[in-house]
């Protein structure tokens, strides 16, 4: 995969949260800080795996990043442009470079429509050609996820799952975008079906130079497809490095349970290694923790965690991560992270805005 | 020869359809013994949730056809009148589900449906078996069970009330415990926590576990056997090991290849297997895996059974490939390209 390392996508200080109405007069009453201060950004051409549990905001930054929902707070730029404050119309042509492929490619789907409609309804949007063009390139776009051109006329309850995805897939292709926000496209899928679509993937980037933002929540999967990987807790980024590094050396203790969490298929190493089983459940994001979120479930908690919340530093070039009690890292990576944590907390912000621009 | 805890033999299971009659199981054999996790593993649509389902007697179709015996304990359970089998079914067999979030009662408290289970199979008073209900949940790890007891589901979360599931299907000490996906709905760090519940559930009682899963990492940490099921037939069954280390069928090396593994280097590409299952209503002739199998012959128009092709004889699969074959080809399927070079 190749990048050239302009960012296409960079987003600051995204916030984003769902305010709880009770009453009559539906009064605020609490809110649910589903995205809380998240920054970083994506080069061109570069896949971004995003991960975390369930309930940990990967999904709505997902969508926030495409405003299809509105952030709370903070600027989204896409390819130079600030995004987060433009209107409907403004924002229209630029859809067209942004798309998604989603989870359940059974409720993605329009179950009354064929195929072709399907496919073709983004190209008809947009205006993109004649009938007979946007045709023809429905039938092309076919082509190209490995379904059959006189499949136009099927309808989607005729379709196994696999497929059905590989139809959301060429629907997001459609208008021909540069940034793809794929959220779990392979979680519903069995496993001979998700490595198909894993390598259709893999195919359709370098084809078509696409950057991915690859929202999954399986580990393996999601360090087979990035180039870098951003761990997300609670709606915080806590830790963020190129994929192979994130595996190699965890520096968060919750990255590092995350790993060992994984069940890995083969019995011996299986029995070998030590696994960490996390306790308890991803707490509530209305009332998040104190200090470092993860502290309530972390082995390593001390009272500072409880107390204050550690600012996203860079560790080593391109390792960011958030924690008090690093992890893998030596005493030069620990000062330089420290001097930088410093200069944080006296210009008072918590996440230390991205480097290696 | 030893009896089995549990002995299924020779289960065929269809059902009538308007396209055709749908062969869901055809011809699953194996056994389970006192204390073993026995792992299911395939895809959707193999037959694997179908076969212990029938084990359970738990469908009810009119356009069903079962066929075959299922022995528990020695005993031919398919042939016991609907009574008989309520009996049987929670007080010996019990059964978890995938889907936490719909297989608990939303407008029941999780006490109370746990209370049920109890009584229905034990003679308890009202406090004993809430006194029960409460020793479960904290048995499975529900913190303050004393007051979560009388939460109601939409209170617990998803890991929770997979835990509540567990609880109740453990009320009745049951000697085999069947779970179909029992994680698949949950998060890694929630499958981690359950996983090494059920180990433990294991020792502490001494169950035998029937373990469904599509996921051979989950199966590698806590099965002893494996069987490995394809479009409505075991294509290869032995131990954990065996299966992890000296897989026999090409179905087995496809579905270990196609695994992104983080215990192993990063491929450029991952295997793939090629095609879909196939329909089982018209299945393929012969081996039924023979049109997506990249090593097929002529003599897979035929379809093999069953058998020992390998010294241990435990060790079964249904593949007419010969042995020596088999160990030089598979290792560029299951290691990917890389790591035949």
């Amino acid at each position: 995969m190749s990048t050239n390392g302009a960012p296409l996508l960079e987003i600051e200080n995204v916030k984003k949260y769902f305010p709880i109405r009770k009453g009559l007069l539906g009064r605020e009453v609490a809110r649910v800080h589903a995205v809380d201060d998240v920054s970083f950004s994506v080069r061109d051409g570069e896949t971004l795996g995003l991960v975390g549990e369930s309930g940990c905001g990967k999904s709505t930054l997902g969508r926030t990043i495409l405003r299809l929902l509105e952030p709370t707070a903070g600027d989204i730029r896409f390819d130079g442009r600030s995004i987060a404050k433009l209107g409907r119309r403004q924002l229209r042509p630029l859809r067209r470079e942004m798309q998604m492929v989603f989870q359940d490619p059974y409720a993605s789907l329009n179950p009354r429509k064929r195929v072709g409609a399907i496919i073709g309804a983004p190209l008809q949007i947009h205006n993109v050609g004649d009938g007979k063009e946007q045709k023809k390139r429905v039938r092309e776009l076919l082509e190209i996820v490995g379904l059959s051109p006189e499949h136009y006329n099927r309808f989607p309850h005729e379709f196994s799952g696999g497929q059905r995805q590989r139809i959301g897939v060429a629907r997001a292709l459609a208008l021909r975008p540069k940034l793809i926000v794929a959220d779990e496209p392979v979680s519903a899928l069995d496993v001979s079906i998700q490595s198909q679509m894993l390598n259709l993937l893999d195919d359709l980037q370098t084809e078509f130079h696409l950057t991915y933002v690859f929202i999954a929540h399986d580990l393996g999967v999601v360090r087979h497809v990035s180039d870098r990987i951003a761990v997300m807790y609670l709606g915080k980024l806590v830790e963020l490095a190129p994929g192979e590094e994130l595996y190699a050396h965890p520096i968060m203790p919750y990255t590092e349970a995350l790993l060992s969490a994984v069940p890995i298929p083969d019995p011996d190493l299986s029995d070998q290694r030590e696994r960490i089983v996390l306790q308890g459940d991803v707490p509530s994001p209305i009332h998040p923790p104190s200090g470092c979120r993860f502290h309530p479930r972390c082995r390593y908690m001390t009272d500072i965690c409880k107390q204050v919340e550690p600012p996203l530093v860079e560790y080593v070039p391109g390792h960011l991560a958030a924690c008090h009690h690093p992890l893998n890292v030596d005493g030069a990576a620990l000062a330089r992270a420290e001097a930088q944590a410093k200069q944080l907390v006296q210009a008072g912000v918590s996440a230390a805005p991205e480097p290696h621009k | 020869m030893a009896e089995h805890l549990l002995e299924v033999k020779n289960l065929k299971v269809s059902f009538r359809t308007e396209d055709g009659v749908v062969k869901a199981v055809d011809g699953v054999s194996f056994t389970v013994d006192q204390g073993e996790v026995l792992g299911i593993v395939g895809e959707s649509g193999s037959g694997k949730s179908v076969t212990m389902m029938s084990v359970m007697r738990l469908i009810n179709d009119p356009n069903m056809r079962v066929e075959g015996e299922v022995l528990y304990k020695g005993r031919d359970i398919m042939q016991l009148d609907e009574s008989r089998m309520r009996e049987v079914r929670g007080s010996e067999m019990a059964m978890i589900f995938q889907d936490p979030m719909t297989s608990l009662n939303p407008v029941y408290r999780v006490g109370d449906q746990i209370v049920e289970a109890v009584v229905t199979h034990q003679t308890l008073d009202k406090k004993q078996a809430r006194a029960r209900a409460v020793d479960l949940l904290k048995q499975v790890g529900i913190p303050h069970a004393e007051s979560r007891v009388d939460d109601f589901p939409h209170q617990f979360s998803g890991g929770m009330r997979q835990r509540a599931m567990i609880a109740m299907a453990l009320a009745n000490n049951p000697d085999i415990l069947i779970a179909d996906e029992p994680t698949t709905a949950l998060d890694v760090t929630i499958q981690a926590q359950l996983i090494e519940l059920i180990d433990n559930l294991k020792d502490d009682f001494g169950s035998a576990v029937v373990l469904i899963t599509h996921d051979l990492g989950v199966v590698a940490e806590i099965a002893d056997t494996i069987g490995v099921m394809y479009a409505g037939r075991v294509v290869e069954f032995g131990e954990k090991r065996q299966i992890f280390y000296d897989p026999q069928h090409p179905y087995t090396w496809g579905l270990l290849g196609s695994i992104p593994r983080l215990d192993r280097p990063k491929l450029d590409r991952l295997h793939s297997i090629k095609g879909m299952p196939p329909s089982l209503i018209n299945p393929p002739q012969g081996c039924k895996f023979r049109p997506r199998c990249p090593h097929a012959f002529e003599r897979c128009m035929e379809e093999p059974e069953l058998a020992s092709h390998v010294d241990d004889r435990d060790h079964l699969d249904r593949c007419w490939i010969d042995v020596d074959t088999k160990r030089a080809i598979r290792t560029k399927t299951i290691h990917g390209e890389t790591a035949a070079a």
